[in-house]
């Protein structure tokens, strides 16, 4: 038989190497373009096959060590011998091509010849613990071509990048290969990248921006650099995303953001003719818009913007509060006031309008919320020609509601301006003191059948509900409840009437009884009231204590109103007055002549009140009476007769009273019940605190009170000196800025 | 409307609780029984000089009298001080044990020995422990009766003057001529008395630099305050 051996043949190191040597060579010369094929299948089994034995035989012809020494010597010598000259003798753009190239041909042989050392790999540098082979050749192309080169080709980068800037065409690609060699040389690090380019590039993009908005903040106007800035910062995002590295993005926007729209932001956003404030006030919606997205991303770039904004509307909000000042002081009262209910709609307009501002150009974002709301806190709590906005805001709202007020308006224009009115409300201080004259003139209207339309009566109670809380509205509702409660009273008390004939005061008695909390407070006067008004009073007492027992009446005789048949010599005319008017006229049923004196003692009025009825009665449109002297004013020498000649071309006239001034009644109640508010306040807080220091008490008096109105910090003082007074706080011993609690 | 906090008038604490921390030398333990009956004579014999027979008091008239034969003005704080010292409850008479106190804890029987005493008994009062507790005891001396708290403007002008007058003469000045003319308060409250001297011993005047609106001052000096400044300015 035959038996045979297969002896591998020792292959000598020299040997072995010269015929790696071959391969290497053809590799080369395939690199370098020259005519060369390509390596067959068995070439390469060859070359693999030859490093696979020299490393597998026994010693002392393993030669694995030295294999992998001269694999690396193999890339020294190929770059030393033709690619380092190859690229020194190169520059700008075309050393930056060589080098792409060299790059190229360097990994392709880094490939190729780890491949043929490939059993390298498997074993012997695992049991060395060196570096793999791919790792050797990159690391050799680094050591000795990336370590030369690599700041002239990053100065050569950076001139096409501003090149480019300039508006000159470049190779994006060449670029693009370029910085990747940045990035692959790092070998999963991007410290090479970072250090050796990307640090010199963002230094020199600082600068290219810093010359530019030098000069542009001197030449352009405030929309045109925006739109340069907003260009330049498109054209570096581009810039990335074609060839730097996606890690640069973010530093590089801010750099260009820094130099473009931090440093000048002052400058630009003061911009006299073209900043923010012409901007606002020339209604540049397009423009402030991208003020917004420029500066949105800038941390606490917007503030400088929404303090404009908040200036601006604060500017426009004064002037309209001026203008109506003016018109005011310059007109006379009844016009005033008209111009006081026009303001109110312009203050709604410029809330509608740079609303709009808000969430549409500044995004809804916070700091504008807050910037108007700042800006509205300022001028709607300013007062005008003395009535404060509380004020104008409820006789606003009063025109709305009552007859006559708007009945132009759909129900749907009505909704919103009381939606609006009551957002407006919200930035008024003194709610408390808009509920009370809201309160004085809901009762009017309500009293007087002065209401328009229920439903929009109870809407805004509604809204105000939402808005200020229960306690806010629970009186008004309770009045409008009331008003309910009195109608089947009254129907009540028509059947009682029906029951009891005798009890019948033989006039039309209809009585509102009011639940005391609820309505404004009013003053009431012993009038002597006519023999026929006092059976009506007595027979409703009657009747309404069949029905409960444990309840005051107390008769408002300011409130009511009295149909009287005035049986006038022409035709008799029926007059709608007051319940003091028509006491005034029952008078004159008993004698022709009365002297102003006779009157107030039959009466019992005060003089103020005496002489604004016979006003009404004698020297107004509707002369029922003939005064004599028959003067403009009444006085107290003055004497009254029945004018049995009056007439008019009506059957029935109303004789209005003015109303008195309300509002330093108004202000009155509102002083005091804020005194007691601001008691509770106190002691509630210092109940539950036991001591505390005077700042924090009062910061937090104010923050409780702060819903119904904003407290004057004297009036603050004031009540808690009261209260040590009375024994409920005493000042610490030791402390005198600290306050206790008296059990 | 009603106030949501009703508390019924709260009844005031005895008002004439004088601290006083000057004690007897000699610890009161001892009863009367020990003392010499002589030496009581003699205080009680002082005493009847001045007292009013009949009501068995030193009334205003006896205080007149005393004061002339102790050579001073009967505004002169020193009768003030005198009238501390023996924790005196009602303004213008001294009882027999207000007498007996002041005149034991001065060491002195007689009137020429009570007027020697006098100074001294100033210099004692003035140190600054005693002082606040002179002080305090001079707004509740000046009340008239029970259920009252506070004291009207001129009484105050007229109290702080020979209390303060001497040691703080600027700062009593200014006030004074401050609550002749404003109008926000027609009487002063104890809290308000002691603030002042508070002031008067914290407060560099007249610059008053370190004051502020933002601490726990009594309204009235705030006011004070303000008006001074709009006066400097």
């Amino acid at each position: 038989s035959l038996s045979f051996k297969m002896e591998r043949k020792t292959i000598d190191l020299d040997q072995g190497w010269d015929y790696m040597q071959t391969g290497i060579t053809k590799l080369k010369r395939i690199l370098e373009g020259l005519p060369e094929p390509q390596f067959d299948s068995e070439q390469y089994m060859m070359l693999y096959t030859t490093i696979y034995n020299m490393c597998t035989q026994k010693p002392p012809h393993d030669y694995s060590q030295q294999l992998y020494d001269k694999y690396r010597e193999a890339f020294e010598e190929y770059i030393h011998s033709t690619v380092l000259p190859a690229l020194r003798e190169k520059h700008d753009e075309y050393m930056l091509r060589e080098l792409v190239k060299r790059w190229s041909n360097h990994k392709v042989m880094v490939r190729w010849l780890s491949r043929f050392f490939y059993y390298l790999d498997r074993y012997f540098i695992a049991r060395r613990s060196l570096p793999p082979l791919n790792e050797v050749g990159l690391t050799c192309f680094r050591d000795l071509v990336y370590n030369e080169l690599h700041s002239k080709v990053k100065d050569a980068v950076i001139a096409l990048v501003d090149k480019e800037r300039e508006g000159e065409q470049i190779d994006r690609a060449l670029l693009k290969n370029v910085l990747d060699i940045y990035v692959e040389i790092g070998m999963g690090q991007m410290e090479r990248y970072e250090e050796d380019f990307e640090s010199f590039m963002l230094l020199d993009s600082a600068s290219y921006y810093s010359r530019k908005a030098s000069s542009w903040i001197q030449e352009d106007s405030c929309p045109d650099y925006m739109l340069k800035s907003e260009e330049c910062l498109k054209k570096e995002r581009e810039r990335v995303a074609h060839y730097l590295h996606s890690s640069s993005e973010p530093k590089l926007v801010e750099k260009v953001q820094h130099e473009l729209l931090v440093v000048y932001a002052n400058q630009l956003l003061e911009k006299e003719h073209s900043g923010c404030r012409a901007l606002l006030r020339d209604d540049k919606v397009d423009d402030l818009s991208r003020m917004y997205r420029l500066y949105h991303k800038i941390v606490k770039g917007l503030e400088p913007v929404a303090n404009i904004f908040k200036q601006h509307v604060t500017a426009e909000g004064n002037a309209l509060v001026q203008q109506a000042e003016d018109t005011a002081t310059n007109h006379a009262a009844n016009t005033a006031s008209v111009q006081e209910q026009v303001l109110i709609r312009k203050v709604i307009e410029l809330h509608d309008k740079y609303m709009v501002y808000v969430v549409e150009c500044f995004q809804n974002h916070t700091l504008f919320h807050k910037a108007l709301k700042e800006a509205f806190e300022i001028f709607c709590n300013k007062t005008v020609a003395g009535s404060s906005s509380a004020e104008l805001l409820a006789t606003f709202c009063d025109n709305i509601l009552k007859k006559g007020g708007s009945e132009k308006l759909s129900d749907e224009a009505i909704e919103d301006t009381l939606e609006k009115v009551v957002k407006l409300l919200a930035y008024i201080s003194d709610k408390d003191l808009f509920a009370e004259f809201y309160r004085k003139k809901l009762a009017r209207r309500l009293l007087f059948d002065r209401s328009a339309n229920d439903d929009h009566e109870r809407s805004i109670l509604t809204k105000l509900k939402q808005q200020c809380g229960g306690q806010f509205t629970s009186k008004m509702e309770g009045m409008v409840t009331d008003l309910t409660l009195a109608r089947e009273n009254q129907n009540s008390f028509e059947e009682y009437l029906g029951n009891n004939p005798a009890a019948n005061p033989g006039i039309d008695l209809t009585v509102t009884v009011l639940t005391t909390g609820f309505w404004p407070s009013y003053k009431s006067f012993d009038i002597n009231l006519p023999a026929e008004m006092v059976k009506c009073v007595e027979v409703f007492k009657g009747f309404y204590e069949t029905k409960t027992k444990h309840r005051k009446l107390t008769w408002i005789y300011s409130l009511g109103t009295c149909h009287l048949n005035g049986k006038f010599d022409t035709k008799p005319i029926e007059l709608v007055v007051s319940t003091y008017q028509a006491a005034v006229l029952l008078l004159f049923n008993t004698t022709d002549k009365l002297s102003y004196t006779d009157i107030l003692t039959q009466l019992n009025l005060s003089h103020e009140d005496l002489v604004r009825l016979l006003h009404s009665l004698s020297c107004a449109r509707y002369k029922i009476l003939l005064k004599e002297p028959s003067t403009k004013t009444v006085s107290q020498s003055d004497s009254f007769e029945f004018n049995s000649k009056f007439t008019d071309r009506m059957r029935r006239i109303k004789i209005p009273l003015p109303p008195v001034d309300e509002r330093k009644k108004v202000v009155e109640d509102v002083d005091k019940d804020r005194r007691y508010a601001i008691d509770a306040a106190i002691v509630r807080i210092m109940k539950s605190r036991k001591v505390l220091g005077h700042q924090q008490l009062v910061s937090e008096c104010v923050e409780q009170l702060s819903r119904m109105f904003k407290p004057d910090i004297k009036a603050i003082k004031k009540r808690m000196e009261d209260l040590i007074t009375r024994d409920y706080l005493e000042r610490d011993k030791e402390n005198p800025n600290m306050f206790r609690y008296l059990a | 409307m009603p106030r949501t906090a009703s508390k019924t008038t709260k009844k005031r604490s005895k008002p004439y609780t004088v601290t006083s921390s000057d004690t007897d030398p000699v610890p009161s333990a001892s009863s009367k029984t020990k003392k010499s009956s002589k030496e009581n004579d003699e205080k009680y014999k002082l005493f009847n000089k001045y007292a009013n027979t009949s009501s068995g008091v030193i009334d205003p008239e006896g205080i007149e009298k005393l004061c002339s034969k102790l050579k001073v003005s009967h505004t002169d704080i020193k009768i003030l001080m005198l009238a501390w010292k023996m924790k005196s409850e009602r303004q213008g008479y001294f009882t027999k044990a207000e007498w007996r106190r002041a005149l034991k804890a001065l060491k002195v029987d007689t009137t020429k020995k009570l007027k020697k005493a006098l100074p001294e008994l100033e210099e004692q009062v003035r140190k600054p422990l005693n002082f606040a507790d002179f002080y305090a005891y001079a707004f509740r001396y000046c009340l008239t009766d029970e259920r009252q708290n506070c004291i009207d403007i001129e009484t105050i002008c007229q109290l702080l003057d020979m209390v303060l007058g001497s040691t703080f003469r600027d700062q009593v000045d200014h006030f004074v001529d401050y609550l002749k003319i404003q109008n926000d308060y027609k009487v002063i409250t104890m809290d308000q008395w002691m603030g002042f001297y508070r002031f008067c011993n914290e407060i560099s005047f007249p610059d008053m630099t370190n004051y502020s609106l933002e601490l726990a001052w009594p309204l009235i000096l705030d006011n004070f305050f303000e008006w001074m400044r709009e006066k400097q300015a």
